[in-house]
């Protein structure tokens, strides 16, 4: 069973956009994955497969383990102290545990990065942060650095806004702008999956409106997880949905298919509102 | 009834609103106090100085290189106790900022919550201990020391009495730069480390830049107490002013001065008594000038998290 799982796997899967089957790469796969803060069990029995350039959304009432999934996924726990994993995360195309102990959790973030829930922009300069993750890599060479702050400034489409200033502190901009910074910070190691933590709960509609354009182009290059609590906006901008409830994973499948006809009568009640 | 009523609540506010205001007037009072203090203190600093500044001219205060009050040629130039005090204060300070901030990081970025609780209150509790035993550690313990080293050593130098102030005020400096530290919120730490930097990284990178207005002003807090500081540098410096550069030569301090003059050498009224004012006058201009550059600096670094 293990090793017939432990291969990257290619299967089809209806798109929800044409209605066709087309063919998707795993990035990765949750295979019984729990998770403990203490003695609390916060995961429970995860089984799930991430698609790769795909936007996966989580979704769930507050408190059913959304962001300590996601959270896995970059090894943040790591900083808690009494926190456990159980089970894996494997991650493709070389098939590592990710959330193994043997496995160093820098190495684990030097490949997956993360924007939170609350624009939080280092205290520097808006070159400095989006250089952030390559300076703590090594980078020196200008020319790289200069390159690499631009093209992730452009892949946050905040090139533009920013280009004739970018020896201002990043804390300057626009909560809708400091976000997008911290989606440029993230996206400037060339990740391979980008967390988001419910990154439009802190700003106003229409910043919502440019960072959810942004993760849907971003889907492209990169594979998305993102947890939100927003159904809308898990409709609009991801292909898959997961629905969690206290801890378990209900119901996964394609968005369209799982807002339209929900095969779980609590994805159903959760999605007409009727808790949570 | 409605009106009993009525009444009955005005009653209720009216005796709510005496007992606000005497509350009021009582912190009020309180408040004022500590301003009319602040104010008597420099008032009688400013009378007195002019007296003494009546006898001796400010430009020779500010420029005679001697400080020689008990001779019968008295002369009355503070640079020698100024150099003194700033060269007690620059050894104490080299001692005590990098201890100081290496406790701070180390308490707020690396420690086991376990060992920070028990170790802060430990510091803390170091800063009670009195002065005057510091003052003999450093004549007792530390310039013997600094002798097997230094073997031309003056038994009293400004050396010993520097390292040990540094010594003493290394909780005071390492508990304000861990609070500022601290103050840092989680959020940056935990994008730092989402970016993939290690502990080390996250702490120099960003904790210590983001802190840099809160270090600051421990650093600078840490040369008002090192310059106020004054059992220390009386026990063990020697009380000779002496205009050198030279830690390793006996000096005074203005502070040392000012407790040397108070224990009764010289006649109340005197211009020699009265040039104690004078000297804490300086002290006070020293200290209100760090404490404007302290505020220049947090303005300066302040960074909106
Ligand atoms: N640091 C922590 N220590 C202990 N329990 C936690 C911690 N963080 C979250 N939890 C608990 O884990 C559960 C899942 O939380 P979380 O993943 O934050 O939910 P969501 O993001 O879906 O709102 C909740 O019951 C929460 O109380
Ligand atoms: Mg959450």
């Amino acid at each position: 069973m293990k090793g017939v799982m432990s291969n990257p796997v290619s299967v089809g899967v209806p798109s929800p956009q044409s209605g066709s089957t087309t063919q998707r790469n795993v990035k990765s796969s949750i295979r019984d994955l729990n998770f403990f803060y203490g003695d609390a069990q916060a995961l429970k029995h995860i089984d799930m497969e991430i698609y790769e350039h795909a936007v996966t959304a989580l979704i769930g009432p507050s408190g059913c383990g959304k962001s300590t999934l996601l959270r896995c996924f970059n090894r943040m726990h790591d900083l808690t102290p009494h926190t456990r994993y159980e089970g894996e995360i494997r991650l493709f195309p070389d098939d590592v545990n990710i959330v193994s102990p043997e496995v160093d959790p820098i190495e684990v973030r030097m490949r997956i990065s993360m924007v939170f829930q609350k624009p939080n922009p280092f205290p520097k300069s808006i070159y400095e942060n989006v250089a952030y993750g390559l300076r703590v890599r090594g980078v020196r060479n200008k020319t790289e650095l200069d390159g690499r702050v631009e093209a992730a400034l452009r892949g946050a489409a905040l090139w533009e806004e920013v280009k004739d200033r970018l020896g201002e502190p990043g804390t300057a901009l626009s909560g809708g702008q400091q976000q997008r910074l911290c989606i440029a910070r993230a996206l400037a190691t060339d990740p391979e999956i980008v967390l988001f933590d419910e990154p439009t709960s802190a700003l106003d509609p229409i910043a919502t409106a440019s960072i959810e354009d942004l993760i849907i182009s971003m889907a492209g290059s990169v594979t998305v997880l993102i947890v939100t609590h927003n159904m809308q906006q898990a409709a609009r901008v991801s292909t898959y949905t997961a629905f969690m409830y206290l801890g378990e994973l209900i119901e996964y499948g394609p968005t369209n298919e799982m807002f339209t006809r929900p095969r779980e009568q609590r994805t159903s009640d959760y999605l007409t509102g009727r808790f949570g | 009834m409605a009106v009993a009523r009525q009444t009955l609540i005005r009653r209720g506010v009216r005796h709510r609103d005496v007992m606000e205001r005497t509350v009021e007037s009582v912190l009020f009072a309180c408040a004022a106090s500590a301003v009319a203090v602040t104010t008597a203190i420099v008032v009688v600093l400013l009378v007195e100085s002019a007296g003494f500044f009546s006898h001796v001219s400010i430009v020779d205060f500010l420029t005679d290189t001697m400080w020689t009050p008990l001779f019968a040629e008295a002369r009355y130039g503070i640079l020698p106790l100024l150099c003194g005090t700033v060269l007690a204060a620059a050894v104490a300070l080299t001692v005590a900022v990098p201890v100081g901030v290496m406790v701070a990081v180390y308490l707020s970025e690396f420690a086991p919550v376990k060992v920070r609780e028990t170790v802060k209150p430990l510091l803390e509790m170091l800063e009670g201990v009195p002065t005057v035993v510091y003052g003999y550690f450093a004549l007792l313990f530390v310039t013997p020391l600094l002798q097997n080293i230094i073997p031309d050593l003056p038994g009293f130098n400004v050396l010993s009495p520097g390292i040990v102030i540094g010594i003493m005020i290394v909780p005071y400096v390492g508990s304000v730069s861990e609070d500022a530290m601290r103050a840092v919120p989680q959020a940056l730490r935990e994008a730092s480390y989402a970016c993939g930097a290690t502990r080390l990284q996250t702490t120099l990178r960003v904790v210590m830049p983001a802190a840099t207005s809160g270090i600051a002003a421990a650093f600078v807090l840490g040369i008002a107490r090192a310059t106020g500081e004054t059992m220390v540098v009386a026990i063990a410096a020697g009380q000779q002013p002496n205009l050198t550069f030279d830690p390793t030569q006996p000096a005074a301090t203005i502070t040392a001065y000012i407790v040397q003059v108070a224990l009764g050498d010289l006649p109340h009224g005197s211009i020699g008594y009265q040039s104690i004012f004078a000297a804490g006058l300086v002290l006070l201009l020293i200290t209100l000038l760090f404490n404007i550059l302290a505020h220049v600096l947090r303005m300066r670094f302040r960074e909106a998290y």
